[in-house]
């Protein structure tokens, strides 16, 4: 065992959403008003908790998970949004228990769910570092010595001494950042925290974490950044709906899950009619994001195309329609636009009423990696917006297929063809 | 090398679970860094600051002076009446403010309870504790005014600090049982006040306890409180009532609190995280 940093056997973790329906009649009503009070109280004094009061309906948020990991590996875990990677974490943070199964930990834990936890608004950037660092599970005088390098990681020097509700968000969260960084159990288990600051911070704080697992430490990560995931970790952990799907070279489980992902995350929406006065000449269908094989997907390859698709209905025969859509990154610049008018063809012709799909191929080697928003916006030009429709989508550019250095700046990083002549 | 790696598992535990003080103690350093924090927000951005400590048994005082002492004549045991009526709202001011904030302390932490491992307790104890140092300043003001009534404290002032300990015991006790239930209960939240506010008339600050007779004072002191308060005149202002017997009572009865409050709390700890 000496060589075993987590051992997780057979781990389950069940949630109740909601109760059911029970009461029938008015008379059953009033009478559990008079009743349940006092069971639930007999229930409290015996210290149960209210779990077992009414008849729930559960659900498995992990379901039999069993897995290894050998002292000094870095491990990733990966998979679609309520696949029960946060709770996976928060078990071996012992933030929650499992309800079957046990992990065993060798070593001393250090977790990072979110950086910043417990920064208090009121205090100085100086006294938050000490607070954060003693939430974190640093002792006093490691924070003590090691507060300079914080400090000069984070960047604030300045402000070190104002309270932190005058920080802008990326002061905040650098410095956060920096408190976490310095964490150094025997086993360190993070959750996301690589998604901070802009590019170059993000550049750093990846580099900080691929030193982490090179100085022989144990990490279990989490995160959606396939890029990082396959840079760091060796083996990679792949849940879907609870379930261990597979555990592998990370290289292997991360291709596997992008080719995969079909149907598993939130790839396409869907208006609802009823949101909208029947009398709009358009509406909004669907929209969604497809592969170059018709395949609806969340998260796509950077050096692939793939399309976005729009359906929408038209009521009555309308000219100069133009169906659009904006792509913002996550810190809210706006990408690029583009609208189904910017074929020549379709400039000033009359759309009978019907059902349409816009389809928009988006060039290759060309998003820098990331996540990005899409908005819609149906408008005739110079005349009127019809309908707008803010970030109702999301997608992740992958890092796979990423030529280029990771701290490449400019908004987009479109691989251009160049010719060196001597 | 890997002889002394700490082994930690991870399962479901049931039913009632051990206290873990071994390990709260390894968390003293947070603890002392919560308490730290508590203390320096506290009054960050009132205009009054550190006065609020002062102000809150002062005015009170002020208004039962007025009216039971004034208007109602209501017997101090031979004690100035604004100085019986203070001595006993300094303890009982502390006991009150940490039983709110702490009550409130882990619904308020519910951030750091979803994110971070530390044992719960760390985050009520802090919130009574942090309360000491307002104590402490209620307390200078108090001997402000001995010096003004000429009134000298006995020797029996050497228990002050044992006193202390009773009512951060009881405080404490009484917010493990609340905030516990808090966490599923908001109702708790509702409750404070009201309890509160019936316990300040369950003891006798605004009256003295030798208006009962033998045996209800003694069964009267199950009150932790009252044991406080009557210690608290009896060793700075010497009123005649030594109370030994409700000073036994009120230990008790505090300790008994506290016990039971302390596994309550860690028998539904585990649910916290996941109903916070």
């Amino acid at each position: 065992m000496g060589d075993i940093a987590i051992r997780v056997q057979g781990i389950s973790k069940q949630y109740r959403i909601g109760k059911k329906e029970r009461y029938k009649t008015l008379r059953d009503t009033l009478a559990s008003t008079v009743t349940v009070p006092f069971q639930r109280a007999g229930r409290l004094l015996r210290g149960e908790g209210l779990e077992t009061a009414e008849r729930d309906e559960m659900i498995w948020a992990l379901k039999d998970i069993s897995v290894e990991l050998r002292r000094g590996e870095a491990i990733g875990v990966i998979g679609a949004n309520g696949s029960g990677k946060s709770t996976f974490l928060k078990i071996l943070s012992r933030i929650t228990e499992p309800t079957t199964g046990f992990a065993d930990i060798y070593g001393r834990v250090g977790s990072l769910l979110e950086v910043g936890t417990g920064f208090h608004p009121e205090l100085t950037g100086r006294e938050n570092t000490y607070l954060n660092g003693a939430i974190l599970g640093m002792r006093r005088d490691e924070i003590d010595r090691k507060f300079d390098e914080i400090v000069a990681f984070s960047e604030v020097e300045r402000f070190i001494d104002t309270p932190v509700k005058h920080y802008s968000s990326g002061m905040y969260l650098r410095l956060a950042f920096a408190v976490a960084a310095h964490l150094e159990p025997e086993i360190l288990l993070v959750d996301e925290v690589l998604a901070v600051g802009d590019a170059g911070f993000q550049k750093k704080c990846l580099g900080k974490m691929g030193s982490v697992t090179k100085e022989g430490r144990t990490v279990l990560l989490v995160s959606h950044n396939m890029g990082a995931i396959a840079q760091l970790c060796e083996r990679t952990v792949h849940l879907e709906q609870g379930r261990l799907k597979c555990v592998g070279p990370s290289a292997e489980v991360v291709s596997a899950y992008l080719s995969s992902s079909v149907g598993a995350d939130v790839k396409s929406i869907w208006f609802n009619d009823s949101s909208k006065p029947n009398h709009a000449e358009v509406r909004f269908i669907s929209a969604r994001l497809l592969s170059v094989d018709e395949q609806p997907l969340s998260v796509v390859r950077f050096d692939s195309a793939f399309f976005v698709e729009i359906a929408y209905a038209v009521s009555v025969p309308i000219r100069d329609l133009s169906i659009s859509y904006k792509v913002h990154d996550t810190q809210g610049n706006l990408v690029f636009e583009a609208m189904d008018t910017d074929m020549p063809e379709w400039k000033g012709r009359v759309r009978g009423p019907g059902q349409y799909r816009s389809i928009c191929e988006v060039l290759p080697s060309f998003l820098k990696p990331g996540r990005y928003h899409i908005s819609l916006c149906s408008f005739i030009e110079h005349v009127k917006i019809i309908e707008k429709q803010e970030s109702i989508l999301s997608f992740d550019v992958s890092e796979v297929g990423y030529p280029l250095n990771p701290g490449r700046l400019g908004i987009v990083s479109p691989v251009l063809q160049w010719k060196v002549i001597e | 090398m890997e002889q002394n790696v700490q082994v930690i598992r991870i399962e479901r535990s049931r039913g009632w679970v051990a206290l873990q003080l071994k390990e709260l103690w390894a968390y003293r350093e947070l603890l002392y860094f919560l308490v730290w924090r508590d203390v320096k927000v506290r009054y960050k951005q009132t205009a009054l600051g550190v006065s609020w400590a002062i102000i809150q048994p002062v005015f009170t005082m002020v208004v039962f002076s007025l009216f039971f002492g004034r208007l109602a004549k209501m017997p101090s045991d031979g004690i100035p009446y604004p100085l019986f009526s203070y001595a006993a709202l300094v303890p009982w001011t502390f006991f009150s403010h940490g039983l709110t904030l702490a009550s409130n302390s882990l619904v308020g932490s519910a951030n750091l309870i979803k994110k971070v491992y530390f044992p719960r307790l760390a985050i009520p104890i802090a919130s009574v504790t942090s309360g000491v140092i307002d104590f402490v300043i209620a307390f200078i003001v108090l001997l402000g005014m001995m010096i003004y009534y000429g009134v000298a404290p006995t020797v029996n002032v050497v228990w002050l600090p044992c006193l202390l300990l009773i009512t951060f015991i009881t405080s404490l006790g009484v917010s493990l049982w609340l905030s516990a239930l808090n966490v599923q209960f908001r109702d708790v939240r509702y409750m404070i006040p009201f309890l509160t506010q019936l316990w300040l008339f369950a003891t006798p600050i605004a009256y003295p306890s030798s208006l009962l007779s033998e045996p209800w004072r003694t069964l009267y002191s199950l009150n932790p409180m009252v044991g406080v308060v009557e210690g608290f005149r009896w060793a700075l202002l010497g009123t005649e009532t030594a109370p030994g017997p409700i000073l036994i009572v009120s230990s008790l009865a505090a300790l008994a609190l506290l016990v039971g409050g302390a596994f309550y709390f860690r028998r539904l700890e585990k649910t916290f995280a996941d109903v916070v």
